[in-house]
């Protein structure tokens, strides 16, 4: 498909048909957006899917490995679990294991987290004086897991110009492109 | 004629869409499989002492130390869907301050491969046994239990218990002495 080609779609292309194009688009957009926002639902967590951004535990999870995380108020944290948690300072959630864990009998939760490839416990990444994670630090519970399929944001990130360019064309080709 | 392009992006949307239909049979055939199987542990030696928690508040806790045994075999649990299992013992118990307290006291990654026949001694912990105040010293009902979180190559994560658990107690006096 050159370019010769493609822009002569969009010459024969009327008024109506232009808008319809531009409506199809949109159609993707929002769809896009309804199914996150959906799932954001479904799972009660804020960021149900997430892109596994360090090796601090490997070998189960590597760079670009992507996990479904579920948040439901009604489950319980237990040790051993992989949450994702934030932490005051830092943009990224991380991504580790529960290793200790004291629940009061009015329910407060408090519990400390470890990454499986790191040698010490998380204290050092908290924010300075913090020594627990409670439950609003957690945005989701680990539960399944998918491969690799994560490294296209990795890339996308690390290289914005790369972004923008796969943005263009997909945004381009459902503009042109006639059913 | 089928241009270079079209051909290339025809060829890569097959290979993607076998690719997904493989990893869901993979996952498909191992969701529904038992991963639970025995484990018999036992303390051997068991003291307390109360000494103040650096890591943490600075305010003298209880700190248990204690060395067990363990003996399993999880060679059954492992299939083409499970990439490592990671194995934890904790210690859980209630103390007056707190309803529940979980305490991972050793954990371990065993790779599909690996030998997963496992006779340890007389072994030390990996990690302290603090608890978050003084409720380890007399303490008469502790349970150790081994758990694994199976990591597949694509799926959900599940944490198992093993079937078998060991109760023990800590002695009402402190330890004074080094060890």
């Amino acid at each position: 498909m050159d370019f010769g080609t493609m822009f002569d779609d969009v010459k024969r292309m009327n008024k109506r048909q232009f808008i319809y194009q531009v409506l199809s688009f949109g159609m993707i957009v929002s769809s896009a957006l309804m199914i996150w926002k959906g799932l954001m639902v479904v799972t009660g967590s804020e960021s149900p899917i997430v892109v596994v951004l360090s090796g601090s535990m490997e070998p189960a999870f590597h760079r670009g490995d992507l996990l479904f995380l579920t948040n439901y108020p009604e489950e319980p944290v237990r040790v051993g679990e992989i949450v994702v948690f934030k932490v005051e300072g830092r943009d990224i959630p991380i991504v580790h294991r529960v290793l200790k864990l004291h629940e009061k009998s009015n329910g407060t939760v408090k519990f400390l987290t470890k990454g499986d490839n790191n040698s010490v416990d998380d204290r050092g990444l908290y924010a300075p004086g913090q020594l627990w994670l409670t439950k609003q630090d957690v945005v989701g519970r680990a539960r399944g897991f998918l491969p690799y399929v994560g490294m296209v944001t990795i890339l996308m990130n690390e290289y914005p110009k790369f972004k923008y360019a796969v943005l263009a064309c997909l945004g381009i080709y459902v503009l042109v492109h006639r059913e | 004629m089928h241009s270079l392009l079209q051909r290339g992006n025809s060829i890569l949307a097959y290979a993607l869409s076998v690719l997904a239909c493989l990893t869901f049979i993979c996952f498909a055939s191992t969701v529904f499989l038992n991963y639970v199987t025995d484990a018999k542990m036992n303390t051997v030696k068991v003291v307390v002492k109360n000494v103040p928690d650096y890591s943490a508040s600075r305010e003298k806790n209880d700190l248990g130390f204690l060395t067990f045994d363990l003996q399993t075999d999880l060679t059954s649990l492992f299939n083409w869907n499970v990439k490592q299992l990671f194995l934890y013992l904790t210690a859980e118990y209630e103390t007056p301050s707190n309803e529940l307290n979980q305490v991972v006291l050793w954990d371990k990654i065993i790779l599909r491969g690996e030998n997963a026949i496992l006779d340890f001694k007389n072994m030390n912990t990996k990690y302290y046994f603090w608890d978050d105040g003084n409720g380890l010293k007399g303490n008469k009902n502790i349970t150790l239990t081994l758990s694994w979180n199976m990591i597949p190559n694509a799926g959900l994560l599940p944490n198992i218990f093993a079937s078998g658990s060991h109760s023990f107690k800590f002695p009402a006096e402190y330890t004074t002495t080094r060890m």
